[in-house]
């Protein structure tokens, strides 16, 4: 409702058409981005758009827990050092036992000739916010490609592992969180070493073994660890405890409902673990379309006096 | 042509459209407990604007926003553009409809843009492969309707003259 007389003859293209027009734009886009995942680029930039939004988001929570931390008691401060400093300790010695325990390992596994396990590290960051999409489980650490985070690294907390990162912005990286739907962790039962993939439950904040044969030896009350062989996290990290089997007469398949032990759902600090160990290249097939392509323009690159000189 | 009980208000600078929708953008970001519940303050500030000036600000700059919104909340690239764009689209074929109402009526109008958009993005969502999350889902839209006198009355403030300038 401005002053300024319609301009009547030269309004640009009617509603209906720029609706059609941006309608088909976004579902070209979306098809892109869904199917073959060419828009990273663009999205990035747009992300870093967002960035400053995002990291004012998170100020008025900080400030608030900065508030609260500032006017904790005298007394609540004591006895909370204390119960670290308790904690330290226990650590500590379990540290050591760690070390002799990790030295006997690697002497053992020399003496089998197996591979050895290279050390992982380990980087701290801090949850920026929960993913504001209802139909998965982010989160989104404030660590990115500038501090070279990478795709795929897996992300734990000090109880297990939370999620792995999936995608990587230049300021901060999304973590897909074990919950969510897509998500499949290959996990090994701790108690008699049976081996399985945990898929996330989605918005029951719960993991489930699918598929597990209907005579599995798997009790309530199990605990769940990573298996490793996966090659994205490393083995060992605990994962998961069993709270219920649902095996059902008529079903060839039994099905089990496990509790993550990381704070998924709480908690503001993980660590990036970097699994820095090398992995045999993967198999041709289980390349999608893209590396499809790749190999090919690779083939034609290569003519035929490259290959006579590399033989 | 005026609708009914409205006063000449003056002109929208641009300055005061940028910040709310950066407004929007942060309120959206802010760490909310359950996103279902929350509105989408970025729909209801872009239904606002193609209602009331739809002139300015339109489909185009709709999708824009919606880019934005999705690189920055990780989704699918399109999900929200395509959403706010038919909200644009809507919000402006109903803009010379709803100014004529009252507040209550206006709120009922906006309910359906808010579904509408939420619907467009469930559609997309389902189509690509993800389940259905709770009809919790439908809350946002309407507390975000129930939120439009309010952001009418904040939106409008910075072209309403003061009462005395108005009675001279």
């Amino acid at each position: 409702m401005d002053h300024t007389p319609p301009p009547f003859f030269k309004r640009g293209p009617a509603p209906l058409v720029r609706l059609f027009f941006f309608a088909s734009l976004s579902l070209a886009l979306l098809v892109i981005d869904a199917r073959f995942r060419y828009v990273e680029g663009l999205r990035s930039w747009l992300a870093l758009a967002a960035y400053p939004l995002q990291r004012i988001g998170t100020a008025p929570v900080d400030l608030a827990a900065r508030v609260g931390e500032y006017f904790s008691t005298q007394a609540r401060l004591v006895a909370e050092n204390e119960q670290l400093r308790a904690r330290a300790l226990a650590y500590a010695q379990d540290a050591q036992r760690f070390q002799a325990a990790q030295a006997e390992t690697e002497q053992l596994r020399r003496l089998i000739g197996a591979a050895e396990r290279l050390a992982l590290r380990a980087t701290p960051a801090e949850v920026l916010y929960v993913g504001r999409d209802p139909y998965s489980r982010k989160l989104f650490i404030d660590r990115g490609a500038a501090q070279d985070v990478r795709p795929g690294s897996p992300i734990a907390d000090e109880d297990g592992v939370i999620g792995q990162v999936t995608r990587v912005h230049p300021l901060v990286s999304e973590v897909s969180l074990l919950t969510d739907r897509d998500q499949a962790i290959p996990v090994q039962v701790v108690r008699n070493g049976l081996r399985a993939v945990a898929f996330g439950a989605g918005a029951s904040g719960m993991l489930e073994l699918r598929f597990m044969s209907a005579v599995a030896d798997i009790q309530t009350g199990d605990r769940l660890v990573t298996s490793g062989i996966d090659g994205t996290y490393p083995a060992g990290l605990p994962v998961a405890s069993v709270v219920r089997i649902e095996r059902d007469a008529e079903e060839t398949f039994a099905r089990a409902v496990c509790q993550p032990v990381a704070g998924i759902e709480r908690g503001r600090y993980v660590l990036i673990l970097a699994n820095e160990s090398a992995h045999p290249p993967l198999p041709d097939a289980a390349k999608d379309r893209r590396g499809d392509k790749a190999r090919k323009a690779r083939a034609k690159a290569k003519d035929p006096k490259e290959a006579d000189a590399a033989r | 042509m005026l609708p009914a009980r409205s006063q000449i208000l003056m002109p929208v600078r641009a300055s005061t459209i940028m910040g709310s929708f950066a407004l929007a953008l942060f309120l959206n970001f802010l760490p909310w407990p359950d996103m279902r519940v929350v509105p989408d303050f970025v729909a209801l500030v872009l239904a606002f604007w193609c209602v009331r000036q739809p002139r300015l600000v339109g489909i185009g700059i709709g999708w824009m926003i919606g880019l934005v919104a999705d690189a920055g909340n990780g989704v699918l690239l399109g999900q929200h553009a395509l959403a706010y764009s038919l909200l644009a689209f809507l919000a402006i074929w109903l803009s010379r409809r709803i100014l004529w109402f009252g507040a209550a009526l206006q709120t009922l109008h906006v309910a359906l843009l808010l579904l509408v958009c939420q619907g467009a993005a469930l559609l997309v969502r389902l189509a690509a492969g993800d389940s259905f999350p709770g009809w919790a889902i439908l809350v946002g839209p309407l507390v975000g309707a129930l939120l439009w006198p309010a952001v009418t009355w904040l939106l409008l403030r910075p072209q309403r003259r003061a009462e005395r300038e108005q009675a001279i």
